[in-house]
């Protein structure tokens, strides 16, 4: 009974100064929302790290050339060219528990067709790497272990390259020149979109392994070897196995540092989440301060307003308020204003999140656990820091107060 | 008639530095039930503070106070703060209104704090502005009343409660001659219905609407004298 009174007192009191209720909200609005707002910048960065890595498949292996970086400076990832299609094809068949193994050679190009020309990365493949992608053909097919065999100069292209060769016309079948050589389309990807990090997944012509090295390249290595293992609980097992079989073939001796190195996307993908997840808590954090400073902004106005408002407090003790229901009065008002200012702070971090994706091109994520965490922390920043005025508000001598002019 | 104030070797001491001020220096004093008396004296003799500790505000530091014969002098904040919303009506000389509630908003006060329900809050409020002849007021601000009327609505929320005294500081002080007629009118009808009256002034002829007039001087009671039936006077000089 005398609770809802002082919620409708305290609510009176908050309407009857609207101007300073809102700068009094301020700083909690602010701090709400730059928390909503930063967090889902971080969210978004892990997001586009996860699906940039689990977009190159699920329980993938990475072979690249070149020592990895244990023991001082090397040469990084690649610089020595040791990977061989051989080396694939060892993998595939004396290693347990591979699903795949998809070798890739990679280069620029100018592709042309009649007077249309496209600059684009041409990726010599064999064909397991559309399982690995799961790539679907919008039309046509993709080249076959045959074409792969003998170094045919048939080529799969995106949407990307196809628009802007061929405009609506089905390129299936139509010659394309890469390097001054004639290849035929056979097929047509299906459009995968824009990846997470804005990359186009669709500006792409993929060519016979094969094809590629020995024809376009020049070249007898592998850039790397995608390992696509069986079972998630292989990984440490298959990677070990790959490290030794790779040793005997490139005849490494003992002691001696590995000329390639295998990455485990997953255990990559589990540092990077760890990474982000930290950024993103950071940024949290850094918001969180400025709802600290929004409580404080709160105490220090209570305090004033407590002091405005002596003489009430006298009045309402002279005809028997109690301690308790001083304290709650002026207690319900500073977690008004920090509920109010929450409620506007979520409105506006989501606002803000989105403006951000929109304008600032940039994935944002927004999280539940941010809203709640950082609604639960104004809450909780307006009871506290509305305690101090409360109890002296609640503290104060009626005949002071009264006499107080 | 029973007693409703029994005040025995009450004493305020206030520590100004190293000296002590007595405030209240020995106050002995029985007030009976219905009774309307005036506490006069000279500025500065201790009408405010005897006040203060006949209205529960303050605890004398020594002295025992019985109001309705319980022992008060000794009890905690909160527990004189529910006295005083229910035993005790205070009239201030300013009114104490709250600015920012209407008329009958004030006078319900009181009872919201002893957590009557609306309706309940409702009628009492009602009942009092018609004592004072102010239900017409009663959603008015006191910004929209006069300094007669506002001291009427300070009077209806004494009443409000029908608590067992009423204690009035200086009531008409800042009230012109017509308003202080109708308002010692008012107290004098609310005596003619039973209610304990307390009214401090130091003006001979509003003290004469009461029916004992009490002369405080130093803190100390130097004139208790009934009016009522006789025309001697205290003059304050
Ligand atoms: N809080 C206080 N601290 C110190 N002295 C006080 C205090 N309150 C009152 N006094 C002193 O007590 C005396 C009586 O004051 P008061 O009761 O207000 O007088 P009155 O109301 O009769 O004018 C005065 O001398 C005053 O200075
Ligand atoms: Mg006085």
């Amino acid at each position: 009974m005398l609770f809802t009174e002082l919620l409708k007192m305290a609510g009176l009191s908050l309407v009857a100064n609207k101007l300073r209720t809102i700068l009094t909200m301020l700083g909690i609005i602010i701090g709400v929302s730059a928390v909503i707002a930063l967090v889902s910048v971080g969210m978004g960065v892990r997001k586009n790290v996860t699906d940039s890595i689990s977009r190159l498949g699920s329980n993938l292996l990475m072979v690249m050339s070149g020592s990895s970086n244990r023991g001082g400076v090397r040469g990084g990832a690649g610089s020595v060219q040791t990977l061989t299609y051989d080396d694939a094809k060892a993998i595939k068949s004396k290693i347990k528990d591979v699903a795949y193994v998809s070798p890739t050679a990679q280069g620029s190009y100018q592709v042309v067709y009649g007077h249309e020309n496209w600059s684009t990365t041409v990726t010599g493949v064999i064909p397991e790497y559309a399982a690995i992608q799961s790539l679907t053909m919008q039309s046509g097919i993709f080249f076959s272990e045959h074409d792969v065999d003998v170094r045919s100069r048939v080529a799969v292209i995106g949407t990307t390259v196809a628009t802007n060769l061929f405009g609506s016309v089905n390129p299936v079948g139509k010659k394309i020149r890469v390097g001054n050589a004639p290849y035929t389309v056979i097929g047509l990807i299906a459009s995968k979109g824009q990846s997470s990090v804005g990359q186009d997944q669709d500006d792409v012509v993929l060519i016979p392994l094969t094809t590629a090295q020995e024809r376009l390249m020049g070249i007898t290595y592998v850039r790397s070897i995608n390992v696509q293992v069986a079972d998630a609980d292989k990984m440490d097992e298959v990677q070990a196995n790959i490290e030794k079989l790779l040793r005997q073939r490139h005849r490494i001796r003992a002691g001696a540092d590995d000329d390639f190195n295998v990455r485990n996307l997953t255990s990559l993908m589990e540092t990077m989440n760890e990474t982000t997840t930290m950024i993103t808590l950071l940024l949290g954090s850094i918001a969180g301060i400025s709802l600290i400073v929004g409580g404080i902004g709160i105490m220090n106005i209570m305090m004033v307003s407590v002091t405005e408002r002596t003489r009430e407090i006298g009045i309402r003790k002279a005809i028997g308020a109690t301690y308790n229901s001083i304290m709650m009065q002026f207690l319900i008002e500073s977690t008004m204003i920090s509920i109010l200012g929450g409620i506007i702070g979520i409105f506006l971090g989501i606002g803000l999140a989105q403006a951000i994706s929109k304008f600032g091109n940039f994935t944002t994520v927004i999280s539940g656990e941010s809203i709640i965490a950082s609604f639960g922390f104004s809450l909780f920043v307006g009871v506290f820091f509305g305690m101090l005025p409360a109890r002296k508000a609640a503290k104060l001598d009626p005949i002071d107060a009264l006499r107080y002019e | 008639m029973s007693n409703v104030v029994t005040i025995t070797g009450v004493k305020k001491l206030y520590k100004m530095g190293s000296e002590i001020v007595a405030a209240l220096n020995g106050v002995d004093l029985k007030i009976d039930s219905g009774e309307f008396v005036a506490l006069m004296g000279p500025s500065g003799s201790g009408k405010s503070t005897l006040m203060n500790i006949l209205g529960c505000l303050d605890r004398p530091t020594e002295g025992s106070y019985k109001l309705l014969d319980k022992e008060v002098s000794r009890l905690s904040d909160d527990e004189l703060a529910g006295i005083r919303n229910k035993t005790i009506g205070f009239c201030y000389q300013n009114f104490n209104l709250l600015s920012k509630l209407t008329s009958l908003e004030n006078v319900e006060l009181p009872a919201i704090y002893a957590g009557f329900n609306k309706t309940e809050r409702r009628k009492m409020a009602m009942a009092a502005l018609e004592k004072v002849s102010l239900a017409d007021r009663a959603e008015h601000l006191p910004s929209e009343l006069s300094g007669g009327q506002r001291q009427r609505v300070a009077i209806a929320r004494a009443i409000a409660m029908k608590p067992a005294i009423i204690l009035a500081d200086e009531p008409t002080g800042n009230l012109d001659t017509k308003s202080t007629v109708e308002i010692l009118q008012i107290f004098r009808d609310l005596h003619a219905g039973g209610s304990t009256i307390i009214l401090v002034t130091h003006e001979p002829d509003v003290a004469q609407s009461a029916d004992r007039q009490i002369l405080v001087k130093d803190g100390k009671i130097t004139k208790d004298i009934i009016t009522a039936s006789t025309d001697e006077r205290i003059d304050i000089i």
